[in-house]
């Protein structure tokens, strides 16, 4: 299927769920609420129209500071070299942004083996209560990507069987790919803080 | 013989410095893409066995010099901690590539700024990745250690352990 016809295919069957939709360069992209998230996939998977039998990617963006120029102060703990934004770099967002004004939003990426497409679907999730359902009964491929994503960015995922880190220790304490999680926040295991 | 030169003690320990720096058994630890020229330094087109070092233990316990090979996240620094301490003596440690020398290019909320904050390290061969003649060097550099080690007053391992800098 065309990537205009999945949009559309998708639009047409679930109309209260979707938000936003486009194409680009042959990429679809479909923004879909949270709550319909689990049967918008339940449908990409089984149904014989999509038939997205393959997880290829599920990451998460913070959008709190997406587009503003970073603050000019604060240095790099190791050098003392300053962080020095460029110019070019506008205060305001070039881009729209996301569809909805939420802080996060969680991107999955589809492939049908058997129909040769692809689909990007994109949540978008607030800051007060970050959490999405789990796809994992879906796909086991998104078992670790969640895990993943709920280590860096700090969303849980209902229904998860194992939601805990797997690329930081227990011990850590906070999300760093958030971008308020600060540049210089060193918490070392053993040995000094450097 | 047993004179005020101590000729035969301090030719016996020439001789035992000699031995050490021909029989290292290194330990590999090898977690980041230095890993792989490593194994291209350490295989037979540069040969690190002309330097006795072509025999790599995977346990500390057997092991004389520690080769720590690739990026050290503090996820990982314990782990390496507990690799050196069960290594016996007399040991050393090799940090192979800028990233265990420095944290390199890495300075993020991940990465270990240096082994050295963690382990005492004799030598430091940098480079992302180091070139084999950069291994090589450091090797050498490590047996010309070993060896002086031994020529001079038996070193103890409390004077070999790294002080770190003071913080500025």
């Amino acid at each position: 299927m065309l990537p205009s016809q999945l949009c559309e295919a998708l639009a047409a069957r679930f109309p209260e769920a979707v938000l936003a939709r486009h194409t680009y360069r042959n990429d679809a992209t479909v923004t879909v609420r949270p709550e319909g998230l689990l049967a918008a996939a339940r449908a990409l998977k089984e149904d014989p129209l999509f038939q997205m039998n393959f997880l290829m990617d599920l990451t998460a963006v913070d959008y709190s500071a997406f587009g503003k120029r970073p603050p000019a102060r604060g240095a790099f703990p190791s050098s003392g070299v300053e962080v020095r934004p460029e110019d070019g770099v506008p205060d305001e967002a070039p881009w729209p942004g996301p569809a909805v004004g939420e802080r996060f939003e969680v991107v999955y990426h589809f492939f049908s083996w058997p129909l040769k497409h692809r689909l990007r679907l994109k949540v978008p999730v607030g800051e007060a209560l970050p959490e999405v359902d789990s796809l994992t009964p879906l796909w086991a491929a998104a078992n670790w990507f969640e895990r993943e994503v709920w280590d860096m960015f700090g969303i849980r995922f209902r229904g998860h069987p194992n939601l805990k880190r797997i690329l930081m220790y227990e011990e850590f304490a906070g999300h760093p790919l958030r971008k308020d999680y600060p540049v210089n926040k060193r918490q070392p295991l053993i040995g000094p803080v450097n | 013989m047993f004179g005020a030169a101590n000729f035969l003690t301090s030719k016996l320990e020439s001789a035992i410095g000699w031995a050490r720096k021909f029989s290292l058994f290194q330990y590999p630890f090898v977690t980041a893409c230095c890993g792989m020229e490593y194994m291209a330094a350490a295989c037979s087109h540069y040969d690190v066995d002309r330097f006795g070092a072509g025999f790599p233990r995977f346990s500390p316990r057997q092991a004389d010099v520690l080769f720590v090979v690739g990026t050290i996240s503090h996820k990982m620094a314990p782990v390496l901690k507990r690799i050196y301490d069960q290594m016996t003596e007399p040991k050393w440690v090799v940090a192979f590539g800028v990233c265990t020398c420095t944290g390199g290019f890495y300075d993020n909320y991940a990465t270990v700024m240096g082994i050295d904050t963690i382990i005492p390290v004799d030598v430091y061969i940098p480079g992302c990745p180091p070139r084999p003649e950069n291994v090589l060097d450091g090797l050498m550099k490590l047996q010309e250690k070993i060896q002086a080690q031994h020529s001079r007053k038996a070193v103890l391992p409390a004077q070999r352990f790294y002080a770190p800098k003071p913080a500025v």
